[in-house]
This record gives C-alpha cells, sequence and structure tokens, in this order.
C-alpha cells in the first residue's frame, strides 16, 4: 500500500517547521514517530498534502524533571525512552512497556500519540489521569493546553494548523505519589478493549491530596472519570472509597458492544481495573515504578 | 541507484535524493516522498530478504535495524533514513560464516515456513545487542512484535537463546 502524493520537508529548527506548516495550507501533517500517521496515509484514511517531518529538528528527544518536580516530554521523546525511564510517576511506568508492541516503540512518540488523540490510545489517559498539559508552538509564541481541553473527540485535537506540540508537562505531585496503569488487549500491539489510568498523590496523614482517573477505549473520546477520582480526594484509601471510586469510573464510562467485547463487559472492566488498582500494596506500586 | 517511476506519474513529482548506509555500504537512492523503507530496500536495492507480510505494522515481518533500533520497515516513509544506517538480514552473515542468530534458527528448527524468520532474527539482534544474556521472558518480550503463524514460538524462542550462548562463548 503506497500513501497518496505528498509534499516532503525535513525542517532543522522548529521556526522552519512552524513557518512550513504556516504557508502549507489547509492539510499539512507534522511527521514524527509515523507509527500512527504512515498506516493513516498508506490506508488513505489521511492524504495529506505536505508532511513536516520534525525528525532532523534538534533537542526535542528529551525527557526530564525540573527541580520542582515538574516532568517534561519532548515531541522526539520515543516510548522505549519512557519504558526504560526511572524518572516516572507509577502511572506513565506502570503504562509504557503496554504502548503498542516492542518494535513500535522504538519509533513512536508520547506527544504524537496525544495529538493523533485516538479514543482508544494510552497515553492520553495517563496524561489526563496527572493532570498535565500540552505545549503547542506556533508563529505567535507558545501557549499551554491542558489535556482535557486538548482532545476534542475521536482524533480531533485543539492544535491549530500552524502549531506543533513541543511538549507534555506533567505538574509537580502534590504528596506521595502512585497508581498504575490496567489495559486489556486481545494480544500484544492490539488497541485497548478496556484501559484505565489512575493517579493519585497522598500527603503525610494519609489522605489523598490529588487524584486523576481517566479511560481508554470506552467512549468517543479519553474519558475523565471526574466523580470517581473526587470520592478518593481528602480521605485515605479505604476500602469504601476504592469501591465508591470504581462505581463512579464505571458510571463514567461509555462503551460500544464490539468485536472486542460487550458494553457491560467492558464497564464490569473499568471497576475491576479501578478497584485493582487502588488496591495493589504501596510497596508494589513502588516496585512497578 | 535508479528507481523506476510509473509512466503517468507528473513530471513535477517530487523526488528527493537520499544517502543511507546499508549493510556497511553507501548508498544514495533517488525517491519518491511516499515510498516505504520496506520497498526501496526490496525492490530499490533488490534486497529481498525483508518480507512484507501484513502491510499494516502488525506482524513484524519486515523489520530492519535503523541505527541499531528494531523498526517496522513498511510503517517508515524512506526519505526517513537519510543520513541513517539500515541492517537487513542479509547483513547478517559474512560471506563464509552464519551469524550465530541464522546458525541458532537452524540448530534449533526456528522456522517452518520461514517468511516471519528475517523480521525475528533482526529483533533478536538489537536485543542480543542491548543484553546480552536475556531470559526467555526477556526474549519472548522482545519478540511480541514479531508474529509467527508456524512454530508457537517456542523454538525461535530456543534458536535465540541459543544465539545468545554463542555469542557468549558458551556454545
Amino acid at each position: 500500500m503506497y500513501p497518496s502524493r505528498f509534499q516532503y520537508e525535513a525542517p532543522h529548527s522548529l521556526t522552519d517547521a512552524i513557518g512550513l506548516l504556516h504557508d502549507g495550507g489547509d492539510y499539512a501533517k507534522v511527521l514524527a514517530g509515523g507509527q500512527s500517521l504512515v498506516p493513516l496515509m498508506k490506508l488513505r484514511f489521511a492524504s495529506p498534502e505536505l508532511v513536516v517531518d520534525i525528525n532532523n529538528v534538534p533537542g526535542l528527544g528529551y525527557h526530564r524533571a525540573d527541580p520542582d518536580g515538574t516532568l517534561r516530554i519532548g515531541a522526539l521523546c520515543r516510548h522505549v525512552d519512557l519504558e526504560r525511564s526511572d524518572k516516572l510517576p507509577p502511572v506513565m511506568a506502570a503504562a509504557a512497556p503496554l504502548i503498542a508492541d516492542p518494535i513500535v516503540r522504538n519509533r513512536g512518540t508520547l506527544v504524537g500519540s496525544i495529538c493523533h488523540a485516538d479514543p482508544q490510545g494510552d497515553w492520553a489517559s495517563v496524561v489526563l489521569a496527572l493532570g498535565g498539559s500540552v505545549v503547542a508552538q506556533g508563529p505567535a509564541g507558545q501557549r499551554t493546553i491542558p489535556l482535557k481541553d486538548f482532545v476534542h473527540g475521536p482524533f480531533e485535537n485543539a492544535l491549530a494548523p500552524d502549531e506543533i506540540a513541543v511538549e507534555v508537562v506533567i505538574p509537580p505531585p502534590a504528596g506521595q505519589r502512585a497508581g498504575g496503569y490496567l489495559k486489556l488487549e486481545r494480544r500484544v500491539g492490539d488497541f485497548a478493549t478496556v484501559g484505565v489510568a489512575v493517579a493519585i498523590e497522598t500527603g503525610p496523614d494519609g489522605a489523598v491530596n490529588r487524584a486523576g482517573i481517566a479511560l481508554t477505549g470506552v467512549g468517543g473520546s479519553t474519558i475523565a472519570a471526574t466523580e470517581a477520582a473526587q470520592a478518593l480526594t481528602g480521605r485515605p484509601l479505604t476500602a469504601e472509597t476504592i469501591g465508591q471510586a470504581a462505581a463512579r469510573a464505571a458510571e463514567a464510562a461509555r462503551p460500544r458492544t464490539d468485536h472486542r467485547g460487550s458494553a457491560d463487559y467492558k464497564r464490569h472492566m473499568v471497576r475491576v481495573f479501578t478497584e485493582r488498582i487502588l488496591s495493589q500494596p504501596a510497596d508494589e506500586a513502588e516496585r512497578a515504578a | 541507484m535508479t528507481m523506476v517511476y510509473d509512466d503517468e506519474a507528473p513530471s513535477d513529482a517530487p523526488v528527493r535524493r537520499i544517502r543511507l548506509t546499508i549493510n556497511g555500504k553507501k548508498k544514495i537512492a533517488e525517491v519518491e516522498p511516499r515510498l516505504l523503507l520496506s520497498h526501496l530496500i526490496r525492490r530499490g536495492v533488490g534486497l529481498t530478504g525483508t518480507h512484507m507480510g501484513c502491510d499494516t505494522t502488525n506482524c513484524g515481518a519486515c523489520t530492519v535495524l535503523i541505527d541499531g533500533y528494531a523498526v517496522k520497515s513498511c510503517t517508515m516513509l524512506a526519505v526517513q533514513v537519510d543520513g541513517h544506517s539500515v541492517e537487513t538480514v542479509e547483513g547478517l552473515s559474512s560471506a563464509s560464516e552464519l551469524h550465530p542468530l541464522q546458525e541458532g534458527f537452524k540448530q534449533e528448527h526456528g522456522l517452518q515456513c520461514g517468511f516471519c524468520t528475517p523480521g525475528m532474527m533482526m529483533a533478536a539482534k538489537a536485543l542480543l545487542v542491548r543484553n546480552p544474556d536475556p531470559t526467555e521472558e526477556d526474549v519472548r518480550w522482545a519478540l511480541s512484535g514479531n508474529l509467527c503463524r508456524c512454530t508457537g514460538y517456542q523454538n525461535i524462542v530456543k534458536s535465540v537463546l541459543w544465539a545468545a550462548a554463542k555469542l557468549r562463548g558458551e556454545e
């Protein structure tokens, strides 16, 4: 399968890349890892007239923690870099080895996955649960878009045609981090039948200072289970709060029956996964991280 | 190297000249941006050891190494390897000697139809460079992006472990 014809540019700076997008008309695409874009182009679901390959732009492959604990993931940071990292919150460390398959992880990027905005993409849930944002750079400079406002719907994001998502930012933790990501997939490399991301930050008194729960593959876009997270906030984790959060997460799901399972089954798995992540002992969460 | 285009291609078809190293040999290629790396390798360079299986990023038969990293060559544009180094299954052996991975697949019956084998070997090579002493679990993990419909994977895993031992000087 061949993509349809397109003009290809591989600039060496972000300024040039943004300039190309600005002048590139209505249908230009940014190529980072290409593990979603190239298959879409081959299937002719996407037929951009211009492809701006940013792989020659130096200095975008990083992921690093600022002194205050803010985590920054650059546009060319590959899944494999995150899989091998020791700087990640538990929910990210748990998700990194579950993205696609090991070969795809060598090329694909977290930022690209979020821009792709596939309702079955894992990273968007993880970043949503952590309260993260996307930094977009365009001709007028940079702006920061919280992830909850970034993903508009299936395969739709908030970027202007001449903007590039240059990094994802995870705010510093408000306490001891715990959480995890569980994904039900039929086989390695398949999209999630159900995925649940849970991030909690606990104070010295044992109360949860901040909680985020987000769902993959059970709706038209990534779902923030806000009420489920609220059931945890301000209280210590107990069997009761965990049960409440899991029930509310299941209520937030909007699954559809398809070849991967029935709606009821998927909703049930959201409850099971939420409960399972929140019930894992703290030492296990640390080991997983 | 010369590429042949359809006669109806417009005269302004955006052809780009790229330089790459493939199995240690430097090449210059003129490619249309939409040419896939797998097609450059197979049709352009004529190295047909890299197989096209699913053409949808699932099966891993087309796996090659780009600067040492395993990549599915059906999911990369040929223009993207400009300035980079590509290694295919043909690069494993020398004129007189098989690579330990090839020997391992022979010794442990790691293939039946053989279609997935080049991809398996390249993914395994990337693993063994990074981890010369992998466990069975490590091998299964590293090969989880490569599909085989014949062997049930048992003998492929044994083959890679055999090669790892040989490369460590233990066979």
